[in-house]
């Protein structure tokens, strides 16, 4: 059986990566269980320096150190645990998928310290969506995506330790030819790949390789070789190329020219020959484009949501390590990290006058549940009153919106209700839980006048910003014909006013709001798509449906 | 502590550099906000910045850096008077810190085995003259924040706790950096910064190579390189203690003040923070340049590190917030 070139490429970055750790940093398999992933993991023990396991929920205590409590108990004076990082070595972490923020960052400021540390991501994400934090993997210099035929490989070779050991003794001598810098920057540029720490990961990489292979200088041949091994994965783009596969996907942006033009000049190193550049594209990921959008849709979420998305109360949600803090009507006291925590004083507190006190507390030691609450989503409803809106459909509309209102308070999401007609809008209800009241007020919705699109956007757009900074995460529900007739400013011109209905609807999409768009006009219209389209919103017509299907059709947007 | 990488060195992100080099000029800017994109250096020349300043005189033994002995805390029991040579403290903040270890609290040892009350000093304390440097700001939890926030502009730390009261000064620069994929500020955070600066990775492929170039000269051949790049980070030092000392004379001009309001007003920023902030760092600017006097080019170039992370969003202006104030700008200063 021929051996799969893919299960080669994890060899050699295992062995790069046993020659220099620090200078690597690490890589990334994304594999769920197989037998490749079980051979990998076994190859792991055989690398040469600690090895540790490590999983996204581990603390901070465990990772970086702590006080041992019973042990500062029994000793009388503090006693510090050693976290992992304290020793230098590999870190393997499994399921690195569901790694959150706060540990990405920490691991990356390991990393980044330089004490040679190592990190090794097992990602068993399933779906493109579910991938490790991209600031963590633009960190590690490798990363392995086993295709069908790779999974099926039972075993990986390292090279002898001898082998690695002299290798690592003649990594400092490895010379590097004037141009491999060009080259690598070159390709990566071919790429798309922005992030200058790919072609030094490279240039590590074919260092290490180089020294693996027993030669002198760095050929060209390795720095490719390199190059397939670091860059595939941090490509945004394919390079224009006269391979088959780009083809098939014509809206590929082409390189920035300047790349190609600057690549040409005297000292900027050759351009990347075209052979090398078809090498790497072929490694390309077949579903690249796909990620890619994917990609840039998390990332336009997790700017948008931010600090604010999720919001750390006290009242209900996933439990998080209490803190110090006083008890009030919104707070309770979480007895076991009180009692915890004032558990070292208790020798030095006793006095002969509280002697018979079992426990001394004091109102220091006290400490707060805290949970995270990650449902305060707002729903801005952004309700268009306008004759033309009226008229047709607005009664309907209600209906809907009264389903949608009762979803809302299922899921306790707050919502506000805005209105647009005449020369402006209205906050009719600002943000709140109270379904009641929100009913009241779309019942006694009044309809007429002109459509003043982009004032009720503004609005929206305000009443989303102030919601963020309160912690929530908002969500758009825009109920509207589209026909928008009031400009901001100025006279009455249908023009202006689509003009400046798109204008806002893409400030909000930059905002990185999310939305639905429910077109109310009797037949749908271009003019609403338009602006569904202007706000990155998910686009209903209104059918001649009941009220249930819309809110059922608005729910499965919202949600997904 | 390993090596940093020097300062001059940096390719490129000049904007960077002389926000840093600002506050170094007028500690009181009120700290940097760096945002950027992965892998621009941000952390670089945060850390390379350290080993450029000059170093500080302290009295020796001193948990807050202080320079004369009169000025060392009570609970410190200095005797010494001996005044040491130190380098300017960085004070790195690592995420998932307690307050405990920002603030100072209670000695547990000496409680513990002595059953004495002494004070134990936090990162605050040892960052009083110096740095503080806050990576993946936006990751960093809220009450530690807002408690950084509250120091660093009150320049005093007290403790009250464990039956302790404690005051002392923390004197700091705060630095924080952030990459804006990972979470936006809070605004009310935002303008609590006196300046802030986006760095994107350099586009020019010449440049990125050189990036690259020195990167690998510094960590495979990391002596001779250090050895090329002392003169200029020295010449930096040295720039920077001469503006130190011209920054009292500079002077400013009715005209320029009229300058920094309109634009001020003009942007609609909120409070007069921003407009303080435009003038001292533009101060700081002048002196660096050796101008006897602040004109309208330092204006021109503070004004979007000063005042680009307190504008309001338009929904209507597509344009990125640096953009709007350099068209502002140039709308008022002509």
């Amino acid at each position: 059986m021929t051996r799969p070139p893919a299960a080669t490429r994890i060899e050699r970055a295992l062995a790069a990566l046993a020659i220099d750790p620090a200078g690597l940093k690490g890589m990334v398999l994304r594999s769920r269980i197989s037998p490749v992933r079980l051979a990998f993991e076994t190859a792991l023990q055989h690398m040469p320096g600690t090895s540790r396991r490590i999983h996204p929920q581990i603390s901070d205590t465990q990772l970086f150190g702590g006080l041992n409590i019973s042990a500062s108990l029994a000793e009388g004076r503090p006693v510090r645990d050693p976290g992992l990082s304290e020793t230098p070595g590999l870190f393997a972490m499994a399921m690195a998928e569901r790694t959150g923020a706060e540990l990405a960052a920490r691991l990356s400021q390991l990393l980044d310290r330089d004490a040679g540390h190592a990190l090794i991501l097992l990602d068993e994400g399933a779906g493109p969506e579910e991938a490790p934090p991209a600031g963590l993997q633009d960190r590690l210099a490798f990363h392995v995506e086993p295709e069908d035929e790779t999974l099926r490989v039972t075993a990986l070779r390292l090279p002898a330790r001898a082998d690695l050991d002299a290798a690592r003794k003649r990594l400092g001598k490895i010379s590097v030819p004037p141009d491999a810098l060009g080259l690598l920057v070159g390709l990566a540029a071919r790429f798309g790949i922005d992030s200058l720490r790919a072609p030094l990961l490279a240039m590590r990489a074919a260092r290490a390789l180089a020294a693996l292979d027993r030669e002198t200088a760095v050929s060209e041949a390795t720095l490719l070789e390199a190059a397939e091994l670091v860059y595939p994965s941090r490509a945004t783009l394919v390079p224009e190329t006269e391979s088959p596969r780009d083809e098939a996907q014509p809206e590929t942006p082409p390189p920035p020219e300047d790349s190609t033009e600057n690549a040409d000049g005297p000292s900027g190193g050759d351009l990347p020959d075209e052979i090398v550049v078809q090498a790497i594209a072929a490694l390309l990921p077949t579903d690249i484009l796909d990620r890619l959008k994917i990609a840039r849709a998390t990332q336009a979420r997790a700017a948008s949501s931010g600090a604010g998305a999720k919001r750390r109360g006290n009242r209900r949600g996933r439990p998080l390590p209490s803190r110090p803090g006083r008890p009030s009507q919104e707070a309770r006291i979480d007895p076991v990290a009180t009692l915890r925590s004032a558990a070292p004083w208790q020798r030095l507190r006793r006095t002969p006058q509280n002697a018979h006190r079992p426990v001394i507390i004091y109102p220091s030691d006290i400490r707060l549940r805290r949970y995270e609450d990650r449902s305060d989503r707002l729903l801005i409803f952004t309700v268009d009153a306008s004759g033309s809106a009226a008229v047709a459909r607005l009664a309907e509309a209600k209906g809907a919106v009264e389903l949608m209102l009762a979803r809302a308070y299922a899921r306790r999401d707050h919502v506000a209700l805005l209105a647009f007609r005449g020369d402006g809008a209205e906050l009719l209800l600002p943000p709140t839980r109270s379904l009641v009241q929100a009913k009241r007020q779309l019942s006694s919705l009044p309809g007429g006048g002109g459509t003043p699109l982009a004032a009720g956007l503004v609005a929206a757009s305000e009443l989303a910003q102030h919601a963020r900074g309160r912690g929530m995460s908002p969500t758009l529900v825009l109920l509207t014909d589209g026909r928008a007739n009031v400009p901001l400013k100025g006279e009455a011109s249908r023009t202006a006013a689509v003009n400046d209905a798109e204008t806002v609807a893409a400030g909000l999409a930059r905002q990185g709001v999310p939305g639905v768009l429910v077109d109310t006009s009797n037949r749908p219209a271009e003019t609403a798509r338009n602006i569904a389209a202007r706000l990155g919103a998910t686009y209903l017509p209104l059918p001649r449906a009941d009220a249930q299907k819309i809110s059922a059709s608005v729910s499965t947007a919202l949600e997904g | 502590m390993t090596l940093a990488f020097p300062f001059s060195a940096i390719v490129g992100q000049d904007t960077m550099k002389q926000a840093l080099i600002l506050t170094a000029i007028d500690p009181g800017l009120g700290g940097v906000l760096v945002f950027g994109d992965r892998g621009t250096g941000k952390s670089t020349a945060v850390r390379a910045l350290a080993a450029l300043l000059p170093p500080i005189k302290v009295v020796e033994g001193c948990p807050v850096n202080a320079a004369r002995l009169d000025d060392c805390p009570d609970w410190a029991e200095i005797r010494s008077k001996k005044i040491v040579n130190r380098p300017t403290p960085v004070v790195d903040l690592p995420l998932g810190v307690t307050e405990d270890r920002v603030t100072g609290a209670l000695d547990i040892e000496r409680a513990l085995t002595q059953g004495e009350k002494s004070f134990e000093p936090g990162l605050l304390a040892r960052a009083n003259r110096g740095y503080l440097y806050i990576d993946e700001v936006n990751l960093l939890e809220d009450h530690i924040v807002d408690l950084l926030l509250d120091v660093a502009q009150s320049g005093v730390n007290a403790v009250e706790r464990e039956g302790l009261s404690i005051r002392h000064p923390a004197r700091f620069v705060l630095v924080g950096s952030g990459n804006p994929e990972e979470g936006e500020l809070r605004p009310q955070l935002l303008d609590r910064f006196g300046l802030s600066v986006e760095v994107t990775s350099p586009t020019d492929i010449e440049q990125r190579i050189e990036v690259i170039r020195r990167r690998d000269a510094f960590e495979t051949d990391t002596d001779r390189f250090m050895a090329k790049w002392k003169r200029q980070d020295g010449k930096v030092r040295k720039a920077i203690l001469k503006a130190r000392e011209r920054l009292r004379d500079t002077e400013s001009s009715d005209a320029i003040l009229k300058d920094c309001a309109a634009l001020s007003l003009a942007l609609g920023t909120d409070g007069l923070r921003g407009e303080l902030t435009l003038l001292r760092a533009a101060r700081a600017l002048a002196a660096y340049e050796g101008a006897p006097a602040i004109t309208r080019d330092h204006l021109r170039k503070i004004a979007p590190l000063a005042l680009a992370h307190r504008l309001r969003r338009d929904p209507l202006d597509e344009a990125g917030s640096v953009t709007r104030v350099t068209r502002m700008v140039a709308d008022i200063l002509g």
